[in-house]
């Protein structure tokens, strides 16, 4: 499956789908909203940082939703903040992606029942691609839904958007 | 440095019928119990006056006594008529090293307080606050909004023992 699988023995010349390279292209490079909500996003930046370096897989922050391809919605989605997710998220620019990360943003979390200013899962006001559960998740659980995202990206077709 | 009961007594003298009862029998400080109407004047007083200096305001917060008859509205929810929301006012003098805590209660149809905001600028979002989540209106706040919840929400006070969450805002489904 891999873009390099028919490489000749000459170098330089590579043989793949127009689909395959455009695949391969847009899940090496998903740059990422620089935006956090809560206490997931203290894992996010760590997920970030040095030791776990989401650069390695070309994920890197962006200041602007128009130059992200990817928003990881981590932390609590209150019904205040979430109007301004759904404004954020129509800036993206298509493909865009949602990871959503933590019970919060993937359910409520533990305001399912009595936060009153809790939206009960961010999926109720944009798609998501991607849940990665835990409270808070770990770095490495992060970096798993990443790759789950990358697996899906890299089934997609020009025909069909899958992801 | 001064006790609740000492405070209480400089009070009463000054203050008179705006001063309630002294309650103590509980295993936490002592509380004050004042007018609504009269708290800024005790609380600048208890600033300004040398000898109780409280120069720091370190809480405020709104309380739901949930003390008024319990009755059924119209779609058969359990709602409180009459009864009292309070407001506690929690008072230290750095220089002094002493405490103080203050209560008033007020009406729950019509709950209106004196604001202390001019007093202790501290008092500005904790009065918002309290505002936000119990609907106690605090006279002469200069910008007595919302702090937490969104501006327009219109479901009432979160914090209110017969709250009702509504079941949409702005199109988004509330409950889970």
């Amino acid at each position: 499956m891999g873009l390099l699988d028919k490489q000749f023995t000459d170098d330089n010349i590579v043989i793949t789908k127009v689909e395959d390279l455009l695949n391969w292209a847009r899940l090496s490079s998903l740059w990422q909203m620089g935006f956090g909500l809560a206490c997931c996003a203290i894992e996010m930046m760590a997920t970030s940082a040095s030791h776990y370096d989401f650069d390695r897989f070309g994920v890197i922050p962006r200041p602007s939703p128009r130059q992200s391809d990817v928003i990881i919605i981590s932390g609590t989605v209150t019904l205040k903040m979430a109007l301004r997710i759904k404004r954020l998220y129509e800036q993206m620019p298509d493909p865009k992606y949602v990871i959503s990360m933590g019970s919060c943003s993937n359910c409520g979390g533990p305001y399912w029942e009595h936060g009153y200013h809790v939206l009960k899962g961010v999926d109720r006001v944009i798609p998501v691609d991607v849940y990665v559960p835990g409270c808070p998740p770990r770095p490495e659980a992060l970096l798993e839904g990443l790759l789950k995202l990358q697996e899906k990206i890299r089934s997609e077709s020009l025909v069909n958007k899958s992801a | 440095m001064k006790t609740s009961e000492e405070i209480f007594n400089i009070l009463k003298e000054k203050f008179g019928e705006a001063i309630g009862e002294l309650v103590s029998d509980k295993p936490a400080e002592s509380v004050i119990v004042v007018s609504p109407m009269e708290i800024d004047k005790i609380c600048l007083f208890l600033r300004d006056e040398k000898d109780l200096e409280f120069n720091s305001l370190m809480n405020l917060s709104g309380v739901d006594d949930a003390n008024g008859e319990k009755v059924k509205d119209e779609n058969g929810n359990e709602i409180l008529k009459g009864g009292t929301l309070s407001v506690y006012y929690h008072l230290e003098s750095i220089s002094l090293k002493h405490k103080v805590t203050l209560k008033v209660s007020t009406d729950r149809e019509n709950p209106e307080v004196a604001s202390v905001e001019e007093i202790w600028r501290t008092a500005d979002w904790h009065e918002r606050e309290a505002f936000d989540m119990y609907g106690i209106k605090f006279l002469n706040h200069h910008n007595l909004i919302r702090i937490l919840m969104p501006y327009d929400w219109e479901a009432g006070y979160p914090l209110r023992k017969d709250y009702q969450n509504p079941e949409f805002y702005k199109g988004m489904k509330v409950p889970y």
